[in-house]
């Protein structure tokens, strides 16, 4: 359906050849565009119905309290289901602390947090399958779980801001939702305005930079240098360059689709989709509010080594 | 005269739920006192993580995102 939208739009009524650079690249914008917001706005609105959105304060609730190993396992899971905004970093940081939660626990939830969520897991099924989908979402919830425990072996609480210890939070007493159809509909318009809102500039720039992949990137000089296991720096250049850049884990995914379109090995795409939505620069100067330099040099190397590894894993299974 | 405060550090959806709270107050002819709560410590000893919030006489009555312009008007009638 969309592939047809693109045809009839591009080759049809702008008159672009299908074989042209510019053709190829205009259709993957318009496909992609199409298909992903109309993705987003229905799985969005259908979690919004059912309130299948948490919100910190419920996570903080599920999390306090357990055994370390059953933390971390609801911590993990938790922040693969739940599409924050990394505004809500810091609280939810000094909320966990405050709440006694290990700082190992928290940082596994911050590294699942931003690289997972469900509305992006059902959009890596619509564009690039189950198969590739899976391993990804195996590969991340791995990488926060592991990479939470390496984080405590170094004692990360001597690089904890001071200020963030004598915080104390109050209990939330909120008033009870409206759950009335009326009332869900509402809720879930809103949390569709809410989200897009935040979203619509990473898809649109992810979908932009994965259409002049895909128009403009020949396919031999891909599958030369980034295609296979010959060239091992295409792992660790793929992870390096994704730190500085960031897109929240939908705008990855038309990159992904482009990169791996054109024959980038499976292993190289996923690292560098992990690197750019779990590690980013403005994510480090919010985490700075809270964390001292040393602990966010360490944390990026742990989970830098973390995303080389699996690059190399699936290049080698593959 | 309701004492209201939003939740929030200074963000763009912070500044939004301000203007939307004010606006509707304003159409519903109720009378407000609004307040900016921006210290992270303050924030948090609402409970609240996710901002903005909005509290109303002490009572916190929305967190997280810009509630909509109907949900305001119904604190204020």
């Amino acid at each position: 359906m969309f592939d047809t939208l693109g045809d009839l739009l591009v080759y049809r009524l702008l008159g672009i050849d299908p074989a042209s650079h510019l053709g190829a690249a205009l259709h993957f914008f318009v496909m992609d565009t199409t298909k992903i917001f109309f993705m987003l706005v229905i799985i969005i609105y259908v979690m919004g119905l059912f309130r299948a959105l948490l919100s910190p304060e419920r996570v903080r609730a599920y999390v306090r309290g357990k055994p370390e190993w059953a933390a971390r396992s609801t911590a993990v899971g938790l922040g693969a289901v739940t599409p924050f905004c990394s505004c809500s970093s810091v609280p939810l940081f000094i909320g966990f602390v405050e709440a006694g939660i290990p700082l190992g626990v928290t940082f596994s939830f911050l590294i699942a947090s931003p690289m997972i969520n469900e509305v992006a897991v059902v959009i890596l099924i619509g564009i690039l399958g189950w198969e590739v989908t899976l391993m990804y979402v195996a590969a991340g919830l791995t990488v926060a779980y592991v990479g939470g425990l390496v984080m405590e072996r170094f004692r990360p609480e001597r690089w904890v801001e001071p200020y963030v210890w004598q915080i104390h939070m109050g209990e939330l007493k909120m008033p009870e939702p409206d759950t009335s159809l009326a009332g869900r509909h509402r809720y879930a318009m809103g949390e569709v305005r809410e989200i897009l809102r935040r979203l619509w500039k990473w898809v649109l720039l992810g979908i932009g930079v994965g259409a002049l992949f895909h128009g403009y990137v020949p396919e031999e000089w891909v599958v030369e240098h980034l295609g296979g296991t010959d060239n091992w720096l295409a792992v660790p250049g793929a992870v390096l360059l994704g730190i500085p850049l960031y897109s929240n884990a939908t705008g990855v995914i038309p990159v992904a689709e482009a990169m791996l379109g054109k024959g980038v090995a499976i292993g190289t795409t996923l690292a560098f989709m992990m690197s750019i939505a779990a590690l980013s620069l403005p994510e480090m100067i919010i985490l700075r509010k809270v964390i001292r330099w040393p602990g966010l040099a360490l944390y990026a190397g742990v989970l830098a080594v973390a995303f080389i590894l699996v690059g190399y894993g699936f290049n080698l299974l593959a | 005269m309701k004492e209201v405060k939003i939740l929030g550090s200074g963000c763009a959806n912070c500044k939004a739920t301000y203007k939307v709270v004010e606006e509707a107050a304003k159409a519903k002819g109720a009378e407000i006192a609004l307040e900016k709560v921006e210290d992270l410590g303050r924030i948090m000893g609402y409970g609240v993580m996710s901002t903005p919030g909005v509290v109303i006489d002490g009572q916190v009555v929305h967190a997280g995102g810009v509630p909509d312009r109907k949900t305001v008007e119904g604190w204020f009638s």
